[in-house]
């Protein structure tokens, strides 16, 4: 029996996963980690990020008004754009006390141009560079994982036109080329344009175009008893045919989100009206952690096997697995230690010429001062000879005027002289 | 749902009711509020998610013989998970060196399923001359980082990388009364560098309440001479919130416990205990010893914290240290290896 035993947890031992299973007698506790897991969560904050793919005009900005409730600033964007461009906002949304990081991003200008083949090519590269983006986090020696704020896409909604009929081949080929990228879920726009009947015709058109064309989009899991049903059901309903409006309109005692014609009001959360809320309970209420999940544990998993297999690295024996990190890491490091030197080298160069630059600056500066001082002192002279030559005329008057005081005086002098010799001589000539 | 977390905190502190889980209402009724998302749906979702997986936690304890290692593990689980548990007989002798032995079980309570991990160390500290006796566990601990990482970088990875870190270790201190021993510093100096370490004084029954609370101040103080880090590491602390809860644990460390799976009748009520001739100590009285205090701080509050300060912090500074090691070897400086050990030093002790 104890060998048995033994035997038992020997094989436990060396299965690891299939450990063998021990009653409990008492309390233990433990079952309060899903809750302990979960309030490190809420203090940590979520992110969820959500990729909308359509033609301008869809309403996609206006869904996502409808979906978190808040008015997301935007202007609609015009139909003139040369390319297709992604532009990501990200926003902080409370809810009790979840916070929630959600990033909406939209492509902009898809489905405008006259040439349309190149339009995915850039949503793929946007994909990618945010499946690079943790990846270099996570290959990174000193790394943050868990304070890095997570840029991956984790539900790609794409928008359908309300034709009626087909999908159009721009959808078809742009979907192909996503689905091994990202969870696709499939939605027509602005479907309060189509009728019921034509309604229920189109979605199965779209599915089995899907079907056909080897479009794999995402599908709501069902191995879990808790939402299994709720699932499975949901996946007959896609693509999920939605309206959204942040207009609200009274209907009854209530007020309602609703868009309003004159033959009659379309309810968004009425689910006879359109899938709107079908749309809302699968992507946020059941789903968004499966998403999160999907998109780690798949999509990511598949760019980084491509990517380092594509840097040339095999998981072959467990001999030469310290090599390859070894070598990637040599790389990554000759990589960074080159860009360094080189950006050194940049920063030298530019610094030398600025240098240089100010240095000249400076010389024409000096020159300048250099000629502003002659001419001050042109000028200085100038003055000075004026000044002197005035004074030599003033000196010359001066004298010019002694002279003539000394002759005036001398001739005055002369008079009197010869005046009292006068006298003298009437006094002289009295007397005689 | 933010009641219960404080819930589950204020029992720490004396109040060891048990938490009740409340079942989620379904969104049925929260979908007719006007203006309400369901962002909040996603802790449900998580929840979900993290029963069917399940967890794993990996405990190590080392200590001399005879301390009551596996009698504490048994009691801390309620079940025989102790190695001694599932061994036969034969070999319940003091091996010659240490030997590091782990046993897994899978314990299951209200639909939590959870892979335990028992490491025992027997051998520790019963030998005569016990030098580095700390290095053949911390070898052991860096390969389990090892392990990991190796996992970590292959191209092809599993989806779910089976965790075999060590994420807590409980040294046994010997109820002396005194201060703490040479091999008692000189091994929790080295491994509080790689692992939670949580120091209990074992066999506390033998301790009056006045020479247990000098005993643990004589042992703090020795921590803080020799710049020993214990969990909850103050340098790990969060927030404010964090560090209040965590004083208040740091203020109580190491706690005195005492471990026992036989039950007796006390009061008409059947504890754990253990019965002498001048009275029966409950192990989870917390006027007789602090045994409730370690479970809870283990297993009901700060699982989840130990985990995460092994794998983001731990972890990552092996990781660090490994990556590098290949490419820094400055000539003439031994180097040193990921497990720890100086280069030229010959291991005393082989696994």
């Amino acid at each position: 029996m104890q060998e048995r035993a033994m035997a038992a947890t020997e094989i436990a031992r060396q299965a690891g996963e299939g450990a063998r299973g021990v009653p409990l007698s008492g309390h233990v506790g433990f079952d309060s980690m899903p809750d302990q897991l979960v309030n490190k969560s809420v203090n940590h904050g979520f992110c969820f990020n959500i990729l909308c793919v359509g033609e301008t005009g869809l309403g996609k900005s206006t869904l996502m008004d409808t979906l978190f409730n808040t008015k997301f600033e935007g202007e609609p964007t015009q139909h003139n754009q040369p390319g297709v461009q992604l532009k990501s906002k990200t926003y902080e949304l409370q809810e009790s006390n979840v916070r929630l990081k959600l990033t909406v991003v939209n492509t902009v200008g898809f489905g405008d141009q006259i040439n349309k083949e190149d339009s995915y090519k850039s949503i793929v590269e946007f994909i990618d560079a945010q499946f690079e983006a943790y990846l270099q986090e996570e290959l990174k020696i000193k790394r943050t994982l868990h304070s890095y704020h997570d840029t991956r896409i984790h539900a790609c909604l794409y928008f359908i036109a309300p034709t009626g009929h087909s999908l159009k081949s721009l959808d078809l080929v742009t979907m192909k080329k996503l689905d091994s990228k990202v969870n696709i879920i499939p939605i027509i726009a602005k479907s309060d344009a189509i009728s019921k009947s034509e309604l229920a015709k189109f979605k199965i058109k779209i599915t089995s175009e899907l079907v056909s064309n080897g479009v794999q989009i995402y599908q709501f899991p069902t191995d879990d008893e808790t939402v299994a049903e709720i699932n499975s059901t949901m996946n007959g309903h896609l693509p999920f045919a939605v309206v959204g409006s942040t207009e609200e309109v009274k209907i009854g005692n209530k007020m309602v989100r609703a868009r309003q014609y004159p033959w009659g009001t379309v309810q968004v959360e009425n689910e006879n009206h359109c899938d709107f809320v079908k749309l809302r309970e699968m992507l946020i209420r059941v789903n968004m952690e499966d998403l999160r999940e999907q998109t780690h544990t798949r999509h990511y998993e598949l760019y980084r096997r491509c990517k380092l297999e594509e840097m040339g690295f095999k998981d072959t024996d467990p001999d030469s697995k310290p090599f390859s990190l070894q070598e990637t890491y040599e790389a990554k490091r000759n990589e960074f230690m080159g860009e360094l030197q080189k950006k050194e080298e940049e920063m030298r160069q530019m610094f030398v010429q600025r240098v240089k630059e100010k240095e000249a600056e400076l010389k024409e500066a000096e020159k300048e001062l250099h000629e502003k001082f002659d001419r001050l002192k042109k000028l200085h002279q100038d003055e000075k000879k004026k000044l002197e030559d005035k004074k030599k005329a003033l000196d010359d008057e001066l004298n010019g005027f002694k002279q003539k005081k000394t002759a005036a005086e001398l001739l005055q002098a002369q008079t009197l002289q010869a005046g009292s010799s006068a006298t003298l001589k009437k006094d002289k000539e009295r007397k005689n | 749902r933010s009641q219960k977390a404080v819930s589950i905190i204020t029992s720490f502190y004396g109040n060891m009711a048990d938490v009740g889980k409340t079942p989620v209402a379904r969104n049925e009724k929260a979908s007719s509020e006007f203006g309400y998302v369901g962002i909040d749906a996603i802790l449900e979702q998580m929840r979900r998610k993290a029963m069917k997986q399940g967890f794993e936690f990996n405990i190590m304890v080392v200590g001399q013989s005879g301390l009551g290692k596996s009698t504490l593990t048994n009691t801390l689980f309620k079940s025989k998970v102790s190695r001694r548990s599932v061994m036969t007989t034969e070999e319940e002798r003091i091996p010659k060196t240490i030997e590091i032995k782990s046993i897994s079980h899978v314990i299951e309570e209200k639909g939590v399923r959870m892979k335990l991990t028992v490491i025992d160390t027997p051998g520790f500290g019963d030998q005569i001359n016990n030098e580095n006796c700390w290095q053949p566990i911390m070898k052991f601990i860096n390969a389990q980082y090892e392990q990991y990482l190796q996992e970590e970088i292959n191209i092809d990875r599993k989806k779910r990388i089976s965790d075999s870190r060590v994420h807590c270790c409980i040294y046994f201190i010997p109820p002396t009364g005194h201060c703490l021993r040479p091999i008692d510093i000189e091994f929790m100096r080295h491994l509080s560098k790689v692992v939670n370490i949580v120091p209990v004084i074992s066999k506390a029954d033998t301790l009056t309440l006045e020479e247990r609370d000098f005993f643990k101040q004589k042992i703090r103080e020795d921590l803080r001479a020799n710049e020993i880090d214990i969990y909850p590491q103050k340098e790990f602390d969060e927030d404010a919130e964090d560090r209040m809860i965590n004083e208040k644990i740091r203020a109580m460390i190491p706690f005195a416990v005492v471990g026992s799976d036989q039950e007796y009748q006390v009061n008409g009520k059947r504890l754990l205990g253990r019965k002498t001739r001048w009275g029966t100590v409950e192990v989870e009285n917390t006027t007789h010893c602090e045994f409730a205090y370690l479970r809870d701080l283990l297993i009901r509050t700060h699982m989840q914290n130990i985990k995460d300060i092994t794998s983001s912090i731990y972890y990552e500074m092996y990781r660090v240290r490994r990556l590098n090691e290949n490419n820094t070897k400055p000539n003439g400086q031994p180097a040193i290896h990921a497990n720890g050990v100086p280069e030229h030093e010959v291991l005393s002790h082989e696994m």
